[in-house]
């Protein structure tokens, strides 16, 4: 089956891109907001607990009124703080998580019902998408060490500087662990990746070890337990956005989840086939499999204790960028033997 | 009226270690090199701390340098409390110096007491195995909430809400007997009062049959975690020597592989009579002290077992001692004789003789101690508390230059201090 994978800016009318961006924001942030609702379920199921019940039925209404909340809190800014940047580190980390979310196909086309036309289900098919990602994700984590040092305060210094020295580590890691899907499937772009899996075979089959890598890198990147150290509550109080509050606050709050969604619509879409699966819809398949790396994360939260700073650089260094250059070697030359024979 | 300026310098003008400025702790150490010290103030609200300890770290980058503790923020002269209160109605304050191990604060309190008086010897023996008993749960209550709130802060969230479940089960059964759950104030002189219900025997015969299992579930979570192992192993050693100087006592000390628990050195009570083990670590450091209050737990599991089937089952709860003791309080709604002699304990309390008492028991967290000085009135002329906690604390100093702030959380989980405690 051949899919004719075109840009969508130059194949789609304006207002259809305008729709198709209106609406990814929409679920981007549903989404976001339910993930909190089914951590916090996950992790009370767990815990032995029962986890919101009192806003609405089954306390379905909790993560409106957390956003309403957080909305209406007093928007602090300490005396000592760099108003500029601490007012900028928190659109840093919102806006480039968010732009991220955008590149994910949720789908391939879809057929519109009563018109004679079909939809793009991804807002654009960068030819660079997977590149973009990374390098978005990279300049979101500005957002926290900016964050941590416009605050004046010393736990939000240390958050940012372990935030720096993490993110450093574990991009490379996250980067390189995604080399050998580039390499089997001869493109950066997601959408040709998907197509590629539908074509041949889910990549996870070929590269379970780059898929292993790029979780750990991912949970890592998105500073989730147990490599939540920039916010280690029992070390630094909340780390890198202890002096925040309100909206500001939830900007943070709601770029972590979103990349977090990121990442797991990634591992979905480069190892697990995308939207690739029979009979459901494939915005639907994406979404399944972005809930079971979802629970893999709370699952670690769950169980779990914290690395220390030095094991954490320990790990990406010393274990983690050799088995992943290891395995850049392998697929490579297994490729170019197979491509002789 | 004591001469304040002999009196402890507020905080802001203590000099608080040595090699930072004087001025204020504030300022960081400008190193050669243009490198900087910087001074990181942790506490007194901060989620670790269990409680209102205040730490200051000289760091360089996340290496502790030089650590100096402050106390004090949650004192409440419990001591001077003491000797400005009948004997009786000291009682309630033990509850709230070590308020995760109230009861057992309660019977080191009252055992001197009862020493003081010299009816020591008078408490019934069903009395004497239902206080063992109590001291179990109680120890176990305060291991749990060390372990849970020990794993927390090294990141383990689930483990603190496993182990509250289980503590939860202990201050049932407090409740049961007593009502109150967290500051009892169960014991009292002479014996007890109440009768213990058959419900507490069937609820303790529950969490009897219960808690092995979810020890086991603890250790699946932690024992062989290979992060748990990296964040405790090794972190926080306490030489041998270091732990007898310092005089630490509890799992610290007996971590240090020091054999000394007053239960078996100094048998009180009935312990003399109960087949047990006290744990003894090897390494010393913070994992060998986890192990080492689980083994406690099941210990302490091992010794409510033997007490329930030792104890007689029936008799009376409290000694025969119509000077020191209330009377029963159906006795003193119906008799004048009791009611009268409720109505002077009440208002003028007992008077023991002259003399001073000094009774350490095994508390949760090491040697508790209450030392009385009577000088014949209803209050106590001096009343001292050795808190085990205050006096473990002290080596915090020593064993955390040189590690990480996230080692310095560990080290103080593995401490399992509790403020109330250490100020009093």
């Amino acid at each position: 089956m051949s899919y004719a994978v075109v840009n969508i800016l130059s194949s789609q009318p304006g207002w259809l891109t305008a729709i198709t961006v209106v609406v990814l924001l929409f679920i981007a942030l549903t989404m976001m907001a339910y993930m909190t609702y089914y951590e916090r379920k996950v992790i009370a199921f767990m815990q032995d607990r029962l986890g919101p019940t009192r806003t609405g039925p089954r306390g379905l209404l909790q993560p409106a009124a957390d956003g309403l909340k957080l909305l209406f809190k007093e928007d602090i800014i300490p005396s000592g703080a760099d108003r500029w940047v601490f007012f900028f580190a928190p659109i840093v980390v919102f806006v480039t998580a968010l732009t991220a979310f955008m590149i994910i196909p949720l789908g391939g086309t879809a057929f519109v019902p009563f018109t004679a036309k079909h939809v793009n289900l991804f807002l654009t098919d960068l030819n660079v998408g997977l590149l973009l990602i990374l390098a978005l994700g990279g300049i979101g984590v500005y957002g926290i060490i900016l964050g941590g040092y416009a605050s004046a305060n010393r736990y939000s210094l240390i958050g940012g500087l372990r935030s720096a020295a993490q993110v450093i580590s574990y991009e490379l890691t996250l980067g390189l662990a995604l080399v050998g899907v580039m390499l089997l499937s001869g493109s950066l772009s997601l959408v040709s990746i998907v197509n590629w899996q539908r074509d041949h075979i889910w990549l996870i089959v070929f590269q379970p070890v780059g898929f292993i890598l790029y979780l750990i890198s991912a949970i890592a990147e998105t500073n989730r337990a147990p490599f939540d150290l920039p916010e280690a509550e029992n070390e630094l109080v909340a780390g890198f956005h202890t002096e925040y509050s309100g909206f500001r606050f939830s900007m943070f709050f709601l770029g972590e989840y979103i990349n977090m969604l990121v990442v797991s619509g990634i591992a979905a879409t480069v190892f697990l086939g995308g939207w690739d699966g029979p009979i459901l819809p494939g915005p639907i398949w994406l979404f399944i499999k972005m809930l079971l790396f979802m629970f893999v994360y709370i699952w670690l939260r769950a169980t779990l204790p914290r690395f220390r700073y030095d094991q954490l650089m320990g790990i990406a260094w010393k274990v983690l960028l050799p088995l992943t250059l290891a395995n850049i070697l392998i697929t490579a030359t297994v490729k170019v033997l197979i491509d002789r024979l | 009226m004591a001469d304040t300026t002999t009196t402890r310098p507020i905080i802001a003008d203590m000099p608080h270690m040595p090699g930072i400025d004087e001025q204020s702790v504030e300022s960081d150490r400008v190193l050669e090199g243009g490198d900087r010290e910087m001074i990181l103030n942790l506490g007194p609200q901060h989620p670790s701390t269990h409680g209102v300890l205040r730490v200051v770290l000289r760091l360089d980058g996340e290496v502790i340098r030089a650590c100096d503790l402050v106390i004090g923020y949650l004192h409440r002269g419990t001591e001077k409390l003491g000797e400005n209160a009948r004997y009786v109605q000291f009682t309630p304050w033990t509850d709230r110096t070590d308020y995760i191990s109230a009861p057992s604060n309660n019977l080191g309190y009252i055992m001197a007491v009862e020493k003081l008086l010299g009816i020591t010897d008078r408490i019934p023996e069903r009395a004497t195995y239902f206080r063992v008993i109590l001291a179990e749960l109680t120890r176990i209550a305060s291991h749990l909430v060390g372990i849970g709130t020990h794993a927390m802060d090294i990141g383990a969230l689930s483990m603190s809400l496993f182990t509250f479940r289980e503590r939860e089960m202990i201050l049932d059964l407090f409740e049961n007997y007593c009502g109150a759950r967290l500051t009892t104030n169960i014991m009292e002189v002479g014996g007890f009062q109440r009768p213990i219900p058959d419900t507490f025997w069937e609820q303790t015969r529950e969490f009897l049959r219960v808690m092995p299992e979810r020890l086991a579930e603890y250790e699946k979570l932690l024992n062989a975690n290979p992060i748990w192992i990296g964040r405790t192993k090794g972190i926080g050693y306490i030489s041998r020597e270091d732990a007898l100087s310092f005089g630490l006592t509890g799992p610290l000390l007996r971590a240090a592989g020091v054999n000394y628990d007053v239960r078996k050195a100094l048998p009180y009570l009935v312990y003399d009579r109960l087949d047990f083990e006290i744990p003894l670590g090897e390494n010393s450091d913070t994992y060998d002290r986890y192990l080492i209050r689980m083994e406690e737990m099941r210990q302490s599991l091992r010794i409510i077992e033997q007490c329930m089937a030792q104890m007689p089952t029936d008799g009376p709860l409290m000694a025969d001692e119509p000077k020191f003791v209330f009377p029963p309080h159906d006795a003193v709604m119906f008799e004048a004789e009791a009611m009268q002699r409720h109505f002077k304990l009440v208002i003028e309390g007992f008077s023991p003789p002259p003399g001073e008492v000094y009774v350490g028991i095994e508390n949760p967290k090491g040697e508790l101690g209450y030392y009385i000085v009577s000088d014949g009135t209803p209050h106590a002329y001096r009343l001292r508390i050795r808190p085990p906690s205050m006096i473990n604390l002290q080596i915090v100093n020593k064993i955390s230059v040189g590690t990480m702030i996230a080692d310095l959380i560990a080290i103080l989980g593995t401490i399992d201090m509790v403020l109330g405690e250490v100020d009093r």
